[in-house]
């Protein structure tokens, strides 16, 4: 007791967790508080809403075809009878699931090359020149070749459903990695000439022991950001593949395919094609503001007190 | 500065190299078979032969090279010849690059699609550019103000809704129910007099909207962010301080000193727009060498896809260059070594 109190444990301020400090200066950028809501609800009401509104999106009404919004409907239905709320909250997952899994990947790879890159000086040419090399590509025409090439053998290997989310998320995680490979290089650079760095080197801990405990957690911030605009890059990007036909079946959907489904019917039906590109508008935007509030918090340049 | 160029030009050809292969080697795994259409009747030997016509019937790096020779070096050969109107050698029995499903040089192909592509991309960078300069500036110079605020929301708007969403939103309301606008965009029609002119500007009005817009918002973010970090350096208090009007402060101190990152954002970003045109060209039917890709892939035209693909690389690694470039000339306080 007497330790305790002759030995104040150091407050105030200058010494709250960093954890805290982010979220505060978070919490102050209205649009990322309004993201983070947004998306938070998108991600639960497409969980759980499948759930709660138990309709069939796989379940054919010739009888009720290309109908407006009514009560049995709330967001009418296609050409085939099906519900289109119960094939938007259906896509809405796997939208977001190849979102958050090519995520994932993109930043998986990202880090690794980053901070190879950065730590190691002798990998740090050859690994950045093969990021340059990736970031000539052109990635929209080699994304479509590499769907039109892997298609048909995945779905074999992997059935109809897991061939080709394991394909877009694989495309899309190997042509995406390259800034956030960039960004963690930059950080780990600059940490790797830090004191507490040196000092763990001078007591002889292994490099992979340094990484792990003393770069990685510093180079967090961009990684945050990073993953954040990732999944809006890959929401994106899955879409457009979607929209031009080159992504999920018509029996699979996602967002952005129940969009492509609907252009035929723009005139019947302009509905159809509203509802998925409202939702993918409105996904990709409370992620970036969330990206956006995220990196004011974490850089400690532009914090306003 | 010319040693410098010259390096990265040198640095340029391996990258290129490098990226044709990436693209030869992945489009040779492709299980397409040209022969695969042909009625079944045609015997094993002869669909054989129309392979080895195709030039398949060679291993691999035999038939890389004979792509790298036709596309690097007899397809500029031709266009000189074309240009000036004179014969280099041997000009008609020279290979070319031939599509499989055309049978038409791909070249050729490119050719007369170009055009399309050009105007709408051209035209909607440029309308793009047009737009986000001022509102950059604008919005720079008044920060925190109400046209800031807003501005900042519609250009996060403007890059997180995709063309393809943007793109059918216009036709819903300006071909469907306004019946302003077409929704297909005609190629073949020919501009021969005002009244043409204006059935033209018509039907591009809103392809280059989409592509505009969505261009505009991300380089009006770049252009305000730049003006911002102009406007706290020591010469814009030492032009106020010595009676600069703030009109002048802004539009020769600050402007010029800001539009030199954008500068090379703009040639950066041409590259990604051409690719991102294949979407709207998608959306309202237009011809174009997207267009030609798209078809190429859904076809399993193999030697127009490699062609078409690897000139979009050309593109990337020729705008990088020239983006480095730019800011060499425009900034003299880089000096590389």
């Amino acid at each position: 007791m007497i330790e305790g109190s002759t030995d104040p444990a150091p407050q105030g301020p200058r010494h709250r967790p960093p954890a805290r400090g982010v979220w505060q200066q978070f919490r102050r950028h209205k649009g990322a508080v309004a993201g983070a809501a947004v998306f938070a609800l998108t991600a639960l009401g497409v969980l759980l809403g499948a759930a709660v509104y138990g309709v069939d999106p796989q379940y054919l009404d010739y009888l009720s075809r290309n109908q407006g919004i009514s009560l049995a409907h709330p967001m009418g239905t296609d050409n085939l009878g099906r519900d289109t709320l119960a094939r938007v909250l259906a896509g809405g997952q796997i939208s977001l699931a190849v979102g958050v899994a090519a995520m994932v990947l993109s930043l998986t790879l990202g880090t690794f090359v980053g901070v190879m890159a950065g730590f190691f000086r002798r990998l740090d040419g050859p690994l950045m020149r093969f990021t340059d090399l990736f970031l000539a590509l052109p990635v929209l025409p080699l994304l479509l070749v590499g769907i039109m090439l892997f298609r048909d053998p995945l779905r074999a290997a992997l059935g109809p459903e897991a061939g080709i989310f394991m394909l877009i998320v694989a495309v899309i995680g190997l042509t995406s990695w390259m800034q956030t490979a960039r960004l963690v290089r930059g950080e780990v650079l600059a940490v790797k000439e830090r004191e507490f760095v040196t000092a763990a080197r001078g007591v002889g801990a292994a490099p992979r022991y340094i990484i792990l405990r003393h770069v990685l957690p510093n180079a967090l911030s961009p990684i945050t950001v990073a993953a954040t605009l990732g999944i809006a890059n890959a929401i994106i990007t899955e879409s457009a593949l979607s929209f031009l036909g080159l992504g999920f079946p018509s029996d699979f959907p996602t967002w952005g395919r129940l969009l492509f489904d609907g252009v035929p019917f723009l005139e019947i039906a302009p509905a159809r094609v509203l509802w998925p590109g409202l939702a993918i508008s409105l996904t990709v935007l409370s992620v970036n503001y969330m990206g956006d509030g995220l990196r004011d918090a974490l850089d400690p340049r532009v914090r306003r007190h | 500065m010319s040693r410098y160029v010259a390096r990265r030009l040198l640095f340029a050809v391996p990258t290129l190299l490098v990226i044709s292969f990436i693209v030869f080697a992945l489009l040779d795994l492709a299980p397409s078979d040209p022969t695969a259409q042909l009625p079944l009747t045609i015997p094993p030997e002869t669909r054989q032969a129309i392979r080895e016509s195709l030039g398949l019937g060679q291993p691999f790096h035999i038939r890389y090279l004979k792509w790298l020779d036709q596309f690097l070096v007899n397809e500029p050969l031709n266009l000189l010849e074309r240009m000036w109107g004179i014969e280099i050698g041997d000009s008609a029995g020279r290979l070319r690059v031939r599509s499989w499903a055309t049978r038409a040089p791909v070249v050729d192909l490119i050719a007369s699609r170009l055009p399309q592509t050009l105007t709408v991309v051209g035209i909607s960078y440029i309308v793009a550019i047009l737009i986000a300069v001022p509102v950059g500036v604008f919005s720079a110079c008044r920060q925190y103000s109400v046209f800031d605020q807003a501005g900042t929301f519609v250009t996060m708007v403007g890059f997180s809704v995709p063309t393809f969403f943007t793109g059918t939103v216009l036709i819903v309301v300006f071909s469907v129910w306004l019946d302003w606008f077409p929704s297909i965009y005609d190629t073949t029609h020919r501009v021969t007099d005002l009244e043409s002119l204006l059935v033209q500007v018509r039907q591009m009005v809103m392809p280059v909207m989409v592509l505009g817009l969505f261009n505009a918002a991300q380089l009006s973010r770049f252009t305000r962010s730049s003006v911002l970090e102009n406007l706290n350096q020591d010469y814009v208090r030492t032009a106020r301080a010595k009676g600069v009007a703030e009109r002048g402060v802004i539009l020769v101190h600050v402007l010029r000193n800001s539009l030199i990152p954008v500068v090379t954002v703009i040639a950066l970003g041409l590259p990604t727009t051409f690719a991102g045109a294949i979407i709207t060209e998608q959306i309202f039917r237009i011809n174009g060498v997207g267009q030609l890709l798209i078809g190429a892939i859904e076809g399993g035209d193999i030697p127009t896809v490699q062609t078409v693909t690897f000139i979009f690389a050309v593109l990337i690694v020729g705008f990088n260059l020239v983006a480095d470039v730019f800011y060499g000339v425009l900034d003299p306080r880089i000096r590389y070594d």
